[in-house]
């Protein structure tokens, strides 16, 4: 095989390269902006302008924001253990990048003659590359805290801890109804199996709430952001965090919730399938509905108590999930 | 019902992206204050041009920060500043300490000192918060609308017969 020769599904290696630098900064991008869409919509829905200074709209606030944040002096607690403590939010922001390279985002073309296909990588088991990957990204989180040597990073840590890995077996439960029906663990194959049959949001509801509720505890967003509960712990496991270090911890959570919207997609609503619109478009209009809802439901409900959360997680989402992967699995069957 | 009110806090905020928001762009729109509301210092003047302040350091022994400093110094037929026998030679307020409490204003036997309406006065350096005597004069420079005081000197104020 020559080194400019075809790689996976007849791709060159350099164009996926070229490719997973493009996607790269494309989710930094949509990082930024999505933390000004953020305040913008929570401040209209809270009757506010939120940032309008910079720039015209506002439009150029992730830019200051990114320049404050480099330009603070990189403190740490005189305690902290200094590798772990600076490696933590690297280590949290590397996995959350690595997750979006499996989730397909277009039909794939052919430019200039080579083979390009409509996502970064096509793995027959990319579902389970990224809970994997997104388990080992909490251990960014979990020693950061821990590093830190403090209380509150250490508390936060431990509420971290305890919700992620709660939730996240209900997240694992609620696509395994999609698992089952499409018969694949590869994005890839589980659109073209939407596409073939039916939206899965249709036959997998019952999933679909399931993975947005455990979705959005997994990404410790309102209503389940208990780790970074600011009355409560200050700011959770980055409580001594700074400047770009702080960054980085919010750009993996963001970056998560981004993922994590795009494998709803993937998953539930037919992935980059839609009529007249190119692919990425369909995908992206999909995407930026999902990003709506969950900052809508940030503004409207209110944080909930942490035994309501350990209770809502084990005792009514876990059996939900389970029955319904139950009852789907029992259909794949019998029809 | 449970989910239900819920759902319908979601239709509330849903609803409220559509409404003008209610925050007053504060450096292009300036809300009136008060008519007594407390801001900086003004010295006055008697209409023919002496000053009310006779350097008596009342404003001085009242302020419970500690911020005004006043050394006196005696009139001359030459040298005629105030009305009375001395007159403030030197007349400071340390703006960065002043609580805008108002006692000065009440200690002053001449209504010499008054609090005036402003409230900008963000400085980048501390030096620049010491009010000399003749800034404290002066006009000041920026204007603070402020409210009819029609309004609120009433028995029943605008703001609760509204309500």
């Amino acid at each position: 095989m020559s080194l400019l020769g075809a790689g996976a599904n007849g791709e060159p290696w350099w164009i996926a390269l070229i490719k997973s630098a493009i996607v790269i900064n494309l989710v930094l991008f949509g990082f930024a902006y999505l933390t000004l869409v953020e305040r913008k919509v929570m401040g209209r829905m809270q009757l506010r302008y939120g940032p309008n200074r910079a720039g015209p709209y506002g439009l150029l606030q992730p830019i200051a924001d990114l320049v404050k944040l480099i330009r603070k002096e990189s403190f740490f607690p005189a305690a902290a253990i200094d590798g772990l403590y600076i490696a933590a939010p690297f280590l949290a922001a590397f996995t959350a990048l690595t997750t979006f390279s499996v989730i397909p985002w277009g039909p794939g073309w052919e430019i200039a003659g080579y083979q390009v296909n409509g996502y970064v990588a096509d793995l027959p088991i990319a579902l389970l590359l990224i809970f994997a990957v997104g388990s080992i990204g909490i251990y960014g989180f979990i020693i950061g805290g821990w590093a830190s040597d403090s209380k509150f990073a250490l508390l936060g840590a431990m509420r971290t801890c305890a919700q992620l890995v709660s939730y996240e077996v209900s997240l694992a439960l609620s696509v395994l109804g999609v698992v089952l029906m499409a018969g694949s663990l590869s994005l890839v194959d589980i659109v073209a199996a939407q596409e073939a049959d039916v939206w899965y949001l249709i036959p997998q509801f019952v999933g679909f709430v399931i993975f947005i509720l455990a979705g959005t505890a997994e990404t410790s967003r309102a209503p389940f952001d208990l780790p970074e509960a600011e009355q409560e712990l200050v700011a959770g496991y980055h409580t001594e965090y700074g400047g770009m270090r702080f960054g980085l911890y919010s750009m993996s959570e963001y970056i998560n919730l981004i993922t994590l919207s795009g494998l709803a997609v993937t998953l539930f609503l037919g992935g980059w399938h839609g009529p007249i619109l190119p692919g990425p478009v369909w995908f992206l209009l999909k995407l930026a509905v999902l990003l709506f809802l969950f900052i809508w439901m940030r503004t409207t409900l209110p944080r909930l108590r942490y035994d309501q959360l350990m209770r809502f997680g084990w005792k009514v989402l876990l059996p939900v999930a389970t029955v319904n992967a139950v009852i789907t699995a029992l259909l794949v069957v019998w029809i | 019902m449970q989910p239900f009110g819920t759902l319908k806090g979601f239709g509330v905020t849903f609803k409220h992206i559509f409404k003008k928001p209610i925050t007053q762009q504060y450096p292009e729109f300036k809300r009136a204050v008060y008519p007594r509301f407390r801001g900086r210092h003004r010295l006055h003047t008697h209409a023919n041009g002496l000053e009310k302040c006779v350097g008596c350091s009342l404003c001085a022994a009242a302020c419970p920060s500690d911020c005004i400093r006043v050394v006196a110094a005696e009139n001359t037929p030459e040298n005629r500043v105030s009305a009375g026998e001395r007159y403030a030679r030197i007349y400071e307020i340390n703006l960065s300490r002043c609580i805008f409490c108002g006692y000065c204003e009440i200690a002053c036997p001449f209504d010499a000192i008054t609090l005036g309406n402003e409230f900008e006065l963000s400085e980048y350096s501390r030096d620049d918060l010491i009010y000399t005597k003749d800034m404290l004069l002066a006009e000041p420079i920026k204007r603070i609308p402020v409210q009819d005081a029609d309004l609120y000197d009433t028995p029943i104020p605008a703001y609760k017969s509204d309500s």
